[in-house]
């Protein structure tokens, strides 16, 4: 290990960063988890939720959102998929020198409105600056505390369940990869970027029983899906014509050589419920703001050789493997 | 051996063209086809346009390709 | 295409492979067949009298190992920006990869054309900018197309480190070796530039139809039903699936900007060593774009990456399944070897997509 290094793909969500924290961080923290959950209870505090994440972001202003919205977003969706209303959220900036004040106004009064349209304030924070080189622009870590609803067991994977995704899959990393130096590359796929607390909150209206949740976020729906059929002993079977995409997202990726499965989203819901309730579940769904082209893709099954199987539009059918990290253009 | 995606010609500036595929616009090099215009659909390898295909043969590509995107509203135009 | 006119393909692809009465052993050539033929799941759909074998048509994969770890040198020269398309970045070399060059400081970027390559020198004419030239007679051309623009412009510090491959005689190289196939897929967009008329004296000499194959699964399936159809009926030739791009003759004036800028010459493919006329040298007038003279880079004595099958695997002559490495220890994460890095790689392919 002694000569092994961090690579960008150890920060693309795949398998390298799983890797990276059950071999590497996990141990080193004595942690007996051999994962660290997106959110978990607060010990000794019973229905508080805690969460925290990174964002790093580059361009820090892109289609559809913002560095900014986008770090009080990808929080509050850590705690709503955990089965927690968000309540309040920190915000640490880490600011290079030389980055215009402008810039940092843009970007906190985005996370400000953000935060106050989820209802979720920011009450805490703190600043930093490191010397020109030493950060790219600008670095946000917020953290955030929710409080557990008690109709959202989340009591895990059954064989026989749903998978619900809420809606097209893959904007956001279109939306950011396309503006990034060296992709000569416009279009007007907009960023997903949005809470989904208010489709969590419409299935619980719903009184849907939802077994699991997770936000497709880095890795896309691929790494949610390869994630629960380990973390289960499951097996998941996705169908390919019921997936949606947004023509023109399924014609960027195919300009860039990217499978749709693998593209992170910032704003979808992926939602396991029962078979018999995956009807009232995809109404609950398309009712709710930004849940209109909710779609069921899929059906849990019984352990089967590989966790992860895409039945696709011309009846033929592949492994949907767990993507490995960073996306690349795939060109030759 | 290599992607090559159906675009149509936008503008052109010397050798360089801006393309459109259903939202998405892409920068291509016209050096490696005879008399390009705009309006022309073009197949687009690695930044270089590499054939001229007419528009009936693109909307063929393209309804192929519709792919995954028929998920919502069925497919939709170019 | 809907569902029904898919089976009809698969309805006519399973009559002729019966009539046959024996496994048709097809060879994919090219690496994006291989990536669309895994990422459509076509062979849960195909007969089993259909054997689908991967060629020697994945740019990376057939890059030889003295290519790649000369690629690497180039990496470590402090002064040099190395842009290279996204596949190449996780090619294992002996001890390294670009990728774990770059994470140490070297200056790697991954960039989606050669022109990128090409504005980038610009911009910065203080610093060396080389383009890793991988690829077949599609990619070429537009590589080609930028040296002579940086000659126009007076672009001095663009160089491209060229290794670039034909595809035919690499298919005369496969039949050469003994695989036994009764159908070539050839690859569409080579196609395009070079035209059908190139794999005439091969089809006629071997007595092997070739299909020249669009890359959409429908594509995919029409050309092999068309190739069972031409092995069913004992009729070689070189025939076009892909007919909304493939024209007679191809794209002449893409092949002449190629053959500005290069000369037809022998190159060293992994694998199956060396083959005469398989690739692409500088023309001597364009030597300056030559990033082997321009760096003066030393010759590389014959390296094997070890254990690693892709050798085999680009022959045709295991599976990749049948590679004692596959999926353990060799997997796309953790690869040994080119095959199992790029996405066009048939290990790749298959180990991603069963």
């Amino acid at each position: 290990m002694a000569d092994e290094q961090i690579v960008m793909a150890h920060g693309g969500g795949g398998a390298l960063t799983h890797e990276l924290l059950t071999e590497t961080i996990l141990p080193a923290l004595g942690s007996s988890s051999y994962r660290l959950p997106d959110a978990a209870d607060l010990p000794g505090e019973a229905g508080l939720v805690f969460t925290t994440d990174a964002f790093v972001v580059k361009p820090l202003f892109f289609r559809g959102g913002d560095i900014g919205s986008l770090s009080v977003h990808g929080t509050v969706n850590d705690l709503a998929v955990s089965g927690a209303k968000p309540i309040a959220l920190t915000m640490t900036l880490v600011l290079e020198e030389g980055l215009s004040l402008e810039t940092v106004e843009a970007v906190t009064a985005s996370a400000g409105a953000a935060a106050r349209a989820c209802g979720a304030p920011i009450v805490a924070g703190d600043t930093k600056v490191v010397a020109r080189g030493e950060a790219d622009e600008l670095f946000i870590t917020t953290a955030g505390v929710g409080r557990r609803v008690p109709e959202l067991t989340l009591p895990g994977l059954r064989d026989g369940d749903r998978v619900l995704i809420s809606g097209p899959i893959a904007d956001h990393g279109i939306a950011v990869m396309s503006q990034r130096e060296g992709i000569d590359f416009q279009t007007r796929v907009r960023s997903d970027s949005a809470p989904v607390w208010p489709l969590v909150e419409a299935l619980v209206a719903a009184g849907i029983d939802v077994h699991a949740m997770r936000d497709p976020t880095r890795g896309g729906l691929a790494a949610v899906c390869a994630e629960f059929a380990e973390d289960y002993g499951l097996s998941i079977t996705l169908h390919e014509e019921d997936i949606p995409v947004r023509p023109e997202t399924a014609a960027a990726c195919s300009i860039l050589g990217l499978d749709p499965l693998t593209v992170a989203n910032e704003g979808k819901l992926t939602a396991f419920v029962a078979a018999e309730d995956a009807d009232r579940a995809l109404a609950a769904l398309r009712s709710a703001p930004g849940g209109e082209h909710a779609a069921v893709i899929g059906v849990v099954t019984a352990r089967r050789t590989v966790p992860v199987t895409l039945r696709t539009r011309f009846g033929g059918q592949r492994l949907v493997e767990m993507p490995y990290g960073e996306d690349l253009p795939r060109i030759c | 051996m290599c992607l090559a995606i159906p675009a149509q010609i936008t503008r052109i500036d010397g050798v360089r063209a801006q393309a459109v595929l259903r939202g998405n616009e892409i920068e291509a090099d016209l050096s490696l086809i005879d008399d390009p215009k705009t309006g022309d659909w073009i197949l687009v390898h690695a930044g270089f346009a590499i054939e001229r295909i007419d528009e009936s043969e693109a909307r063929e590509t393209l309804a192929l390709f519709a792919e995954m995107g028929e998920g919502i509203g069925g497919p939709a135009g170019v | 295409m809907d569902r029904q006119a898919s089976d009809a393909i698969i309805a006519r692809i399973a009559g002729a492979t019966e009539a046959v009465g024996r496994t048709i052993r097809i060879m994919e050539v090219c690496g994006t067949h291989t990536h669309a033929i895994g990422r459509g799941g076509l062979r849960a759909v195909l007969p089993k009298g259909i054997a689908l074998i991967s060629g020697p048509g994945c740019p990376v994969c057939v890059t030889s190992q003295r290519d790649v770890e000369r690629m690497l040198l180039l990496a470590d020269r402090g002064d040099v920006t190395v842009c290279t398309f996204g596949d190449m970045i996780r090619v294992p070399g002996v001890t390294t990869s670009l990728e774990r060059r770059r994470a140490n400081g070297a200056d790697v970027r991954v960039v989606y054309s050669p022109t990128d390559a090409l504005e980038l020198a610009a911009s910065r004419p203080e610093r060396e900018v080389v383009f890793l030239g991988v690829g077949f007679e599609t990619t070429a051309p537009g590589i080609a197309a930028t040296v002579l623009q940086a000659q126009s412009r007076g672009i001095a510090n663009y160089s491209v480190y060229a290794c670039h491959k034909l595809i035919v005689p690499a298919m005369e190289a496969v039949l050469s070796e003994g695989s036994r196939i009764d159908g070539f897929l050839t690859p569409g967009h080579v196609s395009v530039i070079i035209g059908p008329e190139a794999y005439e004296a091969l089809s006629q000499t071997h007595g092997i139809p070739c299909v020249a194959t669009g890359f959409e699964p429908t594509d995919v399936l029409e050309g092999i039903a068309q190739l069972v159809e031409h092995v069913r009926d004992r009729r070689p030739g070189s025939f076009v699936q892909y007919r909304r791009a493939v024209r007679p003759g191809g794209n002449r004036r893409a092949w002449d900007t190629l053959m500005r800028v290069f000369a037809i010459a022998d190159a060293e493919w992994r694998g199956l060593g060396n083959i005469p006329e398989s690739g692409l040298a500088f023309r001597p007038e364009f030597a300056a774009y030559d990033a082997v003279t321009r760096f003066d880079l030393p010759e590389v004595a014959p390296v094997s990456l070890a254990g690693c099958r892709c050798g085999d695997v680009l022959k045709g002559a295991i599976e990749p399944q049948e590679c004692p490495h596959f999926g353990r220890p060799c997997t796309p994460r953790n690869p040994l070897g080119p095959c199992m890095v790029s996405s066009e790689g048939s290990c790749a392919a298959r180990y991603k997509y069963g």
